[in-house]
């Protein structure tokens, strides 16, 4: 009872509208330091994008003043002007703006910010900054310096982890000096290993290696990557753990010693060692196992005298075996399904503990989770291409709504998914009262979520929910490599459907052909559209005939076909009239209910709500997305597609014979020359973008014709570098 | 139901819809016997040899240059005559007209072949259920080649268009002039371009071009409104690769001279190219169904879903802030019309101009745009007469024009200059100047001199022109103003162009003086379209009698 009134304040929390600010008044004890009993006098977020948002959302409900800063690029951007106020940092490179830190101290002053909120990323765990702020006279709302430096440092974090007694990762090593002493390291291990970057974070300068080979040109490429991301190339090595999942502890700790642990989140789906998938609690914990990590994480805390919100990631085994990881100093980006199933706000903890009050939530509060959350990182960036990001303006956006759906988001229709900074577009969140419904809700939540003007992984994403082992909590880090082994394979027309889910992309594309013949008739005779209508629909090259018919017509009889009028056949609404679908092995029924919205179909099939993307309309096709799977369907009547065998084969262009540049970049080095022989799998160039080196690889054997672009080049997307002869 | 049936022409394997739903509801024994007689065949006295003559007479037309011809036809790519109007029209609704006409030909023992038909196939159906008249010429005899019957079946077809009031499609695919037949071919030609040009602006012709259109037959598509191809197996041209090599000792393929490529992206003959026939055949289907039947014809008008209110906030970001970054202006145009659909007329020909067809709550709205994304958005002779011949269509068929203006001017050059045009951009200002439809024009950035007058400016009786706030109409942009301005002077060129941006970079000025009805937000424009087009509906203007104007050809 007590957790669902938890759950019911944590969605009328979410469901407060932007702006709404209700006032509420410090209850708890402590040093209130504004003036008329706020915590602080005003907030500045040193961050962008949703968690900037996210943060002055639960600061605007406090009634603390919020202050955004914002890059050049982002002058228009959601963060900068859902703030009271905002101060531009500096161009658009994150260097030069939002890890500026005089530029940020000079806004905190200029403003009268008396707190700061890192977000994640950027400056969140910095302890320069950490230290900046406090200089300056205030508070940063986050661990205090020492915590930050130690756990920041993947190096000392173990030191410390392993002194408060919290399981490691057997084997692991310190920095290694240069990629012979990390073969020496990794050898003394034993392969697999991983090598990442000390300062390491978001995947960056992280990679698996398997052999000698493949650890000298994983370290190169890691160096180089965590040079350029995080100025600090200092790498370790330490043991691969094989089928791992990933699970963590977010904890809590005040400046009284207080620290409490929540119930784990799991975020074993991930691609390039980035989450992706997240839930809580996670399918593998029980009951101890979740109070062993607990009390592991509390402990690593209080030996760091840490407060505020922070998390201790682990690597589990299917055996339930758990490994120290490291640990984040900051607020997660996943932090929200912890907040769904606990009922707390932990922007509101975090503010509190800042301003020095003690902990308001205790231990055994957070030992029951209310239900399941799960949530979905939806990016700007093209799974079909190694998850490279995808610039450009949403065209269209629409975000799903729902009783248990939060989207975190940073970006509205029109806004810039811009090459400078993290593709993040949102992060989609479903509760529901156990896994299957949270799981539901979020098919559903990812099906009707309209993106236009950027590739985006919902498709993917979307697809992942509907794998068996998915649905049964089977998971690890390896899941998405597993499943989806090459870039091609998580393309959205590549994507599966069930064959429940391809008859009903069938019926509902017969659906849209009628009720667009229908609407574009009403000016004529409408009586032959009216009676039945016998289609082929064509998909993935077979071919499905299909008849439809009016549903009323069963239920009246047949004279009714040719009576129903003009205005019958498009009742106003936008919602069309059921029919009856005939696919060669049974028989739906359909309707459209109409949304307004080109891009987004509902419709009841069988009874059944169904959503469907409308992706493109032409005259004899639809390009159509249903669960996550892109298609294009070709409608035709019975003659056109007896005749379609005499329409010549398309022409498809070679792609095989030229390595292209997947995205713009700059080209920074060609490893071949020309008339040198390549296999498949050798590499050919590296294209360097959004601070990461892509390695392009040739698919086929072949002769380097020709080197079209020189190294330092700045290439367009789909730019060819090298040509085989 | 019997009825429907016979007139069909023929039995349907499988059993009408209504009789199977008859029979589902009619589940007792007695329900059947009582329609014990719905099976029987209607009466077809197979012995009478009058009947049976016409029946062998319809089944020899409809095989057209037989069964050996349609195979070859087929592996081509191909479609024969017949097929292609079963797909161009709704099922069932084509009645052929003239199936049993011959040639009068004696020469050349043309006597002893007189097919059916005589290549090309005519008649009418209906289209979305609106009606609309067709021709197709058969390639399977006769290689389609036009005696003087063949083109007196479509000079009738195209009379009984205009007196019906219903569009004319024709199907071409001919290997040209038939030579037997003399100058009777040469003057069916003649006759078919007549009537071409007295239905132009009475009903839309289209015409799309499925195989050889060589010779002087390339002239009827090219009196019509809109001409399509289809990719890889029609070409048109004037002479062949042959004669082209004998006389100027060009060496050049079919395809090179006369292919869909070269017509849709050199030339500009055609309007737009297909895949294969399945496509363009719907494509033309499309077409149609935004185009009035003729020009006494009302708009035509379907339902609409898209909220006419719907507001387009992605247009507020749209404009980029540097004046040099281009962006699409086709992207613009989708935010606003319905359901985001545009087709496009002439995509691939001087892509600086976007034209085509789209709707407004439903209503046919004809698109003029500048797309800054090529050649930053200027007139050139080539988009000046790409537009102007569309506005002029627009015009002829009550279909009002919707301009989205992003122009920094005439594309400068000698090419140009010598290309002439001054010649070319006045069909655009004339075209927009005669014009009486209701004319909406918004502007979204650039609009500099000569061709801010050009494009539907207030001047040229626009009814309702709009600017975003990103809008500058300006005789030129700051810095070649304040070059010439301040020629030779000793200046801050710098602070005077901040000056003149300040001063003319804006909508204000020509607002100043009505020459911009309001200066609008861009997430509005598709409201205030919709708004003002609906009070414009019924826009008349009366203009001196004339036999007819003078445009600048």
């Amino acid at each position: 009872m007590q957790s669902r009134r938890r759950l019911l304040a944590c969605l009328r929390f979410l469901a407060a509208a932007p702006g709404g600010e209700r006032h509420l008044s410090s209850t708890a004890a402590g040093s209130a330091r504004a003036a008329d009993g706020r915590l602080f006098n005003k907030l500045l977020v040193a961050n962008r994008g949703e968690i900037a948002v996210r943060v002055m959302r639960t600061a605007k409900r406090l009634g603390i003043p919020t202050v955004a800063i914002y890059s050049e690029a982002d002058a228009a951007a959601v963060h900068a002007r859902y703030a009271n106020e905002a101060v531009c940092v500096g161009p658009a490179a994150s260097t030069a703006s939002y890890l500026n830190i005089p530029a940020i101290l000079a806004a905190m002053k200029q403003t009268g910010a008396d707190a700061v909120h890192p977000g994640y990323g950027f400056l969140s765990e910095n302890a320069s900054f950490v230290e900046a702020v406090e200089g300056a006279g205030a508070t940063f709302v986050g661990p205090p310096t020492y915590a930050v430096e130690k756990m920041g440092d993947k190096v000392e974090s173990k030191k410390f982890a392993a002194a408060a007694q919290v399981n490691t990762i057997p084997g692991w090593a310190g920095v290694t000096e240069n990629a012979d002493h990390a073969l020496t390291v990794a050898k003394d291990i034993g392969f697999p290993v991983m090598i990442k970057a000390s300062a390491g974070g978001g995947g960056k300068g992280m990679r698996v290696a398997w052999s000698e080979k493949e650890l000298r040109e994983g370290y190169e490429l890691c160096t180089q990557e965590a040079a350029s991301a995080f100025g600090d190339s200092r790498m370790l090595i330490e043991k691969f753990i094989e089928q791992p999942r990933h699970i963590e502890i977010q904890v809590l700790g005040d400046k009284h010693g207080n620290v409490v642990y929540f119930p784990e989140r799991e975020c074993s789906i991930q691609r390039r060692n980035q989450k992706v998938i997240e839930e809580a609690p996670s399918p593998l914990v029980t009951p101890e196992m979740r109070r062993a990590m607990g009390e592991q994480a509390v402990a690593l805390c209080k030996a760091v005298g840490y407060h505020s919100a922070g998390t201790v990631e682990f690597l589990a085994n299917p055996q339930r075996q758990f490994y120290f990881l490291e640990m984040n100093t900051r607020l997660q980006v996943e932090h929200p399904i912890t907040e769904m199933i606990t009922g707390q706000d932990l922007v509101e903890h975090m503010l509190r503990v800042a301003a020095g009050q003690p902990l308001t939530v205790t231990q055994d509060q957070l030992l029951h989770c209310s239900g399941w959350a799960m949530e979905c990182r939806v990016y700007a960036e093209d799974p079909a291409r190694g998850f490279l990001p995808s610039i450009g303006r949403l065209q269209h956006y629409r975000e799903p709504r729902g009783p248990s759906v939060r989207c975190d988001s940073g970006v509205q229709e029109g806004s810039e998914i811009s090459m400078h900074y993290d593709p993040l577009i949102s992060k989609l969140v479903t509760h529901g009262v156990d896994r299957q419904s949270a799981l539901a809700g979020m098919r559903r939540a990812l099906d009707s979520y309209v993106i236009r003007g950027v590739r985006h992984n919902a498709t993917l994403l979307r697809s992942v929910l509907d794998v068996p082992q998915f649905v049964e909590g089977d998971l690890s880090t390896a899941f998405l490599a597993q499943h989806y082994p090459t870039p091609a394979s998580s393309a959205p027309n590549r994507l599966p459907l069930s064959s429940q889910q391809a008859d009903e992309l069938l019926a509902m594309a017969a659906m849209l052909w009628v009720g667009k013949q229908r609407r574009l008739s009403s000016g004529g005779d409408v009586a032959q559209v009216q009676a039945e209508t016998q289609l082929v629909l064509t998909m993935d090259e077979q071919q499905v005939p299909v008849t439809v018919r009016p549903a009323e017509a069963r239920m009246v009889g047949a004279a009714a076909t040719t009576t129903t009028s003009a205005a019958a056949a498009t009742p106003p609404g936008g919602g069309g009239q059921a029919l009856e679908v005939q696919l060669p092995h049974r028989i739906m029924y359909v309707r459209d209910c109409g949304t307004g919205n080109a891009q987004l179909v509902r419709a009841e099939v069988d009874g059944q709500a169904a959503v469907l993307q409308v992706l493109e309309a032409g005259p004899r096709q639809y390009a159509l997305q249903h669960c996550g799977a892109q298609r294009v369907v070709q409608v035709d009547g019975v003659l056109a597609a007896q005749l379609a065998r005499h329409m010549p084969v398309p022409h498809v262009e070679d792609f095989s014979k030229v390595i292209r540049s997947p995205m713009p970049g700059t080209l920074v080095s060609v490893t071949v020359k020309q008339g040198q022989r390549v296999a498949p799998g050798d590499e050919v160039a590296v294209v360097e973008a959004m601070k990461m080196r892509n390695v392009l690889r040739a698919e086929v054997d072949g002769v380097v014709g020709a080197v079209e672009a020189e190294a330092g080049a700045v290439v367009a997307a789909d730019q060819v570098i090298v040509r085989f002869s | 139901m019997l009825q429907r049936i016979v007139s069909g022409g023929r039995w349907t394997q499988a059993q009408p819809a209504a009789a199977c739903l008859a029979a589902r509801w009619m589940s007792s024994n007695a329900g059947e016997l009582a329609h014990a007689l719905d099976d029987l065949p209607p009466y077809r006295p197979g012995s009478n040899p009058k009947w049976e003559r016409v029946e062998a007479a319809k089944r020899e037309a409809a095989l057209g240059g037989g069964e050996a011809r349609i195979a070859k036809q087929h592996k081509q790519g191909k479609l024969t005559a017949r097929e292609r109007l079963q797909l161009l029209f709704d099922p069932g609704s084509f009645k052929e007209a003239g199936a049993l006409v011959q040639h009068r030909c004696n020469d050349f023992d043309m006597d002893r072949q007189q097919p059916f038909g005589d290549g090309v196939v005519t008649g009418s159906g209906k289209v979305f259920g609106r009606p609309a008249f067709a021709f197709s010429q058969d390639f399977t005899v006769f290689g389609g080649s036009l005696s003087e019957s063949h083109a007196l079946k479509i000079c009738r077809l195209m009379d009984r268009a205009v007196a019906a009031g219903a569009p004319v499609v024709g199907l071409n695919d001919s290997g040209g002039a038939r030579i037997q037949e003399g100058v009777m071919s040469l003057a069916g030609y003649a006759e078919v371009f007549q009537r071409n040009v007295d239905a132009s602006g009475v009903v839309p012709q289209l015409s799309l071009v499925m195989g050889p259109c060589a010779g002087g037959a390339v002239y009827s598509p090219a009196l019509t409104d809109f001409t399509f191809m289809v990719r890889h197996s029609s070409y048109m041209f004037l002479t062949g690769p042959e004669v082209v090599r004998s006389v100027t000792r060009e060496e050049v393929t079919q395809e090179q001279l006369g292919g869909a490529g070269t017509h849709t992206t050199k030339s500009g003959v055609a309007h737009g190219a297909f895949d294969n026939e399945l496509d363009a055949l719907a494509g033309v289907r499309e077409l149609l169904s935004f185009l009035p039947l003729s020009n006494r014809d009302k708009l035509p008008q379907i339902p609409c879903t898209d909220p006419t209110d719907r507001q387009c906030p992605y247009l507020d970001y749209v404009v980029p802030g540097s004046e040099l970054e281009a962006y699409d202006m086709l992207g613009v145009v989708q935010q606003v019309v319905d359901d985001g659909q545009v087709l496009e007329i002439m995509r691939e020909y001087a892509r600086n101009m976007i034209v085509g067809f789209a709707r407004l709550e439903g209503r046919t709205v004809g698109i003029v745009a500048n797309q800054p994304a090529v050649l930053a958005g200027c007139l050139d002779i080539d988009a000046s007469v790409k537009a102007a011949r569309f506005v002029r269509f627009c015009d002829a068929f009550n279909i009002p024009l919707l301009t989205f203006v992003d122009v920094p001017g005439f594309l400068p050059g000698t090419a140009q200059e010598y290309g002439g045009i001054i010649r070319h951009g006045a069909k655009l200002l004339y075209a927009y100047a005669e014009a009486t439809v209701p004319k909406l024009t918004v502007i979204t950035r650039k609009a500099f001199g000569g061709a801010y007058d050009v494009m539907s400016s207030k001047h040229l009786r626009g009814d309702v022109n709009l600017s975003w706030p990103t809008g500058q109409i300006a005789v030129m942009g700051a810095k070649g103003a304040v070059e010439i301005l301040f020629r030779g002077k000793d200046t801050d060129m710098k602070q005077q162009e901040q000056e003149y941006e300040l001063k003319f970079s804006n909508p204000f000025q020509a607002a100043k003086v009505g020459f911009i009805d309001d200066v609008i937000l861009p997430r509005t424009t598709r409201q205030r379209l919709c708004q003002e087009l609906e009070v414009l509906a019924d826009k008349k203007v009366w203009r001196p009698q004339r036999k007819h104007g003078n445009i600048p050809l």
